[in-house]
């Protein structure tokens, strides 16, 4: 599966700070072609920060992020908008739009990003919501109609619409109740799968990571203390990913009460 | 001594930021406009909401407005034999100042706020971002049609406002203060110039653009769930009511100032 010459994904030194807090300190990472990468760690160290830099939301200050070998930090609109037709998202929160009925949140890339006509969007939408398990009946309800398992199909369904090379889930199973959030880690499986795509997700449910993940990597403090197979996070010998997986208070991790 | 110089210049560099920031995102959503794709739907929809929309809360305070205006105008001018200019006075004040200030301090009201409120929401729920990652520009997407539909509807909304106004001011004049309605309207037209209602219109649509972009840009860069949203709507009234008075009287000073 991993292709160690030509990774999809590469991430030299990348730093991010907000004001006094440097959020990212010199990341290094690699994602090969196929591969389901998962970043672990707690809350505030960093992960979405980092998903956002390699999307092209946020620019690090220093460092490099190269997709397919490209270099891609401080692309103008052109460049970015080429790379961004390599990338799907799930956002934390769905992040679907309220104005738009379900199928046009998901035809929304095709329609808007790539100029498809909306008759023909439309079935290709419809598609990806049956690969989703929802009907064509949910297809002119809002999102707002929807329950959070069913929104967070409806964003899935929008992440793969395109058939991207590279799909990025943040926090896919975060609020939803274990029964809802297993259906979606196995959609998300299985529909990767099918696409044959890379995916990067961040989370903090290890049953999620487990499930998902090709290789695990972790992040505190901005930085990757840890990474490896996903069949090893048992037995990494490291205090931080133990004291994670575990979900124990005492250990080198100290969590932070307030915001920095 | 120092200290204070360097407050104030602080103060003074974060003023300048700000403008500079407005100013980016503005010429940023302007340039979007340069190429394709546009959004006709968009415009067309920002259009009706701002517009249509509108028309009851702008038609109802230009028809009091005006009304007022005949009424106060008389009784004042009544002091000194002068109530003749009564219908010239209502005419001259709607097409320059009134018509223009007050239709456009309704519509911040109505639609900066709302303007602010959507995008902000759509900003602290990351849909801005997920506009991004489906390869849409959210200046284009979001900004520039309601740009566009500012600039061209408030000069719309603004000859209504007028053409209300002047009838309140007949309605008063001719039912009240018992002026000959054949009269009233001669005296309407006689002293009304073509650039008395253009110049009413160039500051509609200067209004127009600064409460779109006040609601765009407050809205754009809210942080911080509802409370960030909150505080976003509140500056995007605050400050596009501020700069309607502050570029009324710069056009004003362009237009009359001989």
């Amino acid at each position: 599966m991993s292709d160690a010459a030509a990774p999809k994904i590469a991430l030299v030194g990348v730093e991010k700070s907000f004001g006094r807090k440097r959020v990212l300190d010199g990341i290094d990472l690699t994602v090969a072609p196929g591969e389901s990468l998962v970043i672990i760690g707690g809350s505030g160290t960093g992960k979405s920060v980092l998903i956002k830099c390699i999307l092209g939301i946020m620019r690090p200050e220093a460092g490099s992020i190269r997709i397919d070998g490209a270099e891609t930090v401080g692309l103008r609109r052109r460049g970015r908008e080429q790379v961004m037709r390599k990338f799907g998202m799930l956002f934390q929160g769905s992040a679907l739009f309220d104005s738009l009925s379900v199928w046009e949140n998901v035809a929304f890339g095709l329609v808007q990003g790539r100029g498809m006509d909306r008759a023909a969007a439309r079935e290709i939408a419809l598609k990806k919501l049956a690969a989703v398990g929802l009907g064509p009946e949910v297809a002119t309800l809002s999102p707002a109609e929807l329950s959070g398992g069913m929104q967070k199909r409806v964003a899935l369904a929008r992440a793969i619409a395109a058939e991207p090379e590279i799909v990025f889930f943040d926090e896919p199973t975060t609020g939803l109740d274990p029964i809802m959030a297993d259906v979606i880690n196995r959609l998300i499986v299985s529909s990767v799968r099918e696409l044959g795509a890379t995916t990067v997700s961040i989370t903090h449910d290890m049953v999620s990571a487990r499930r998902i993940a090709d290789r695990i990597a972790m992040l505190h403090k901005g930085r990757i203390v840890w990474q490896g197979p996903a069949s090893e996070i048992d037995r990494s010998d490291n205090p931080f990913v133990d004291q994670f997986v575990h979900g124990r208070a005492e250990g080198p991790i100290q969590m932070e009460v307030r915001a920095a | 001594m120092t200290e204070t110089l360097s407050a104030i210049g602080a103060v003074f560099l974060a003023f300048l930021a700000a403008v500079g920031g407005l100013a980016r995102f503005a010429v940023q959503a302007l340039a979007a406009a340069a190429s394709p794709p546009y959004f006709p739907r968009l415009i067309a929809r920002q259009v009706l909401y701002i517009g249509y929309y509108s028309l009851p809360v702008v038609g109802l305070t230009a028809l009091f407005t005006g009304m007022v205006l005949a009424l106060q105008s008389y009784t004042g001018f009544s002091r000194f034999n002068a109530q003749s200019a009564v219908a010239t006075v209502v005419v001259l004040s709607m097409t320059r100042e009134l018509g223009p200030v007050i239709a456009s301090l309704m519509v911040a009201g109505r639609v900066g706020a709302a303007m602010a409120a959507e995008i902000g929401t759509m900003r602290v729920t990351e849909q801005i971002d997920a506009l991004t990652t489906l390869s849409t520009d959210p200046l284009r997407y979001l900004v520039l049609p309601r740009l566009i539909a500012g600039l061209v509807t408030l000069p719309v909304l603004v000859l209504i406002a007028d053409i209300v106004g002047v009838f309140g001011g007949f309605l008063v004049g001719t039912y009240k203060l018992e002026f000959n309605p054949v009269a009233y309207l001669t005296q309407t037209e006689q002293y009304l110039e073509t650039m008395d209602v253009v110049s009413g219109l160039v500051k509609a649509a200067v209004f127009g653009f600064l409460i779109a972009l006040m609601g765009c840009y407050h809205g754009y860069h809210s942080r911080g769930g509802a409370e960030g949203v909150g505080q976003a709507t509140t500056h995007a009234v605050v400050s596009a009511s501020i700069l309607i008075l502050i570029f009324n009287y710069a056009l004003t000073q362009a237009f009359f100032s001989r």
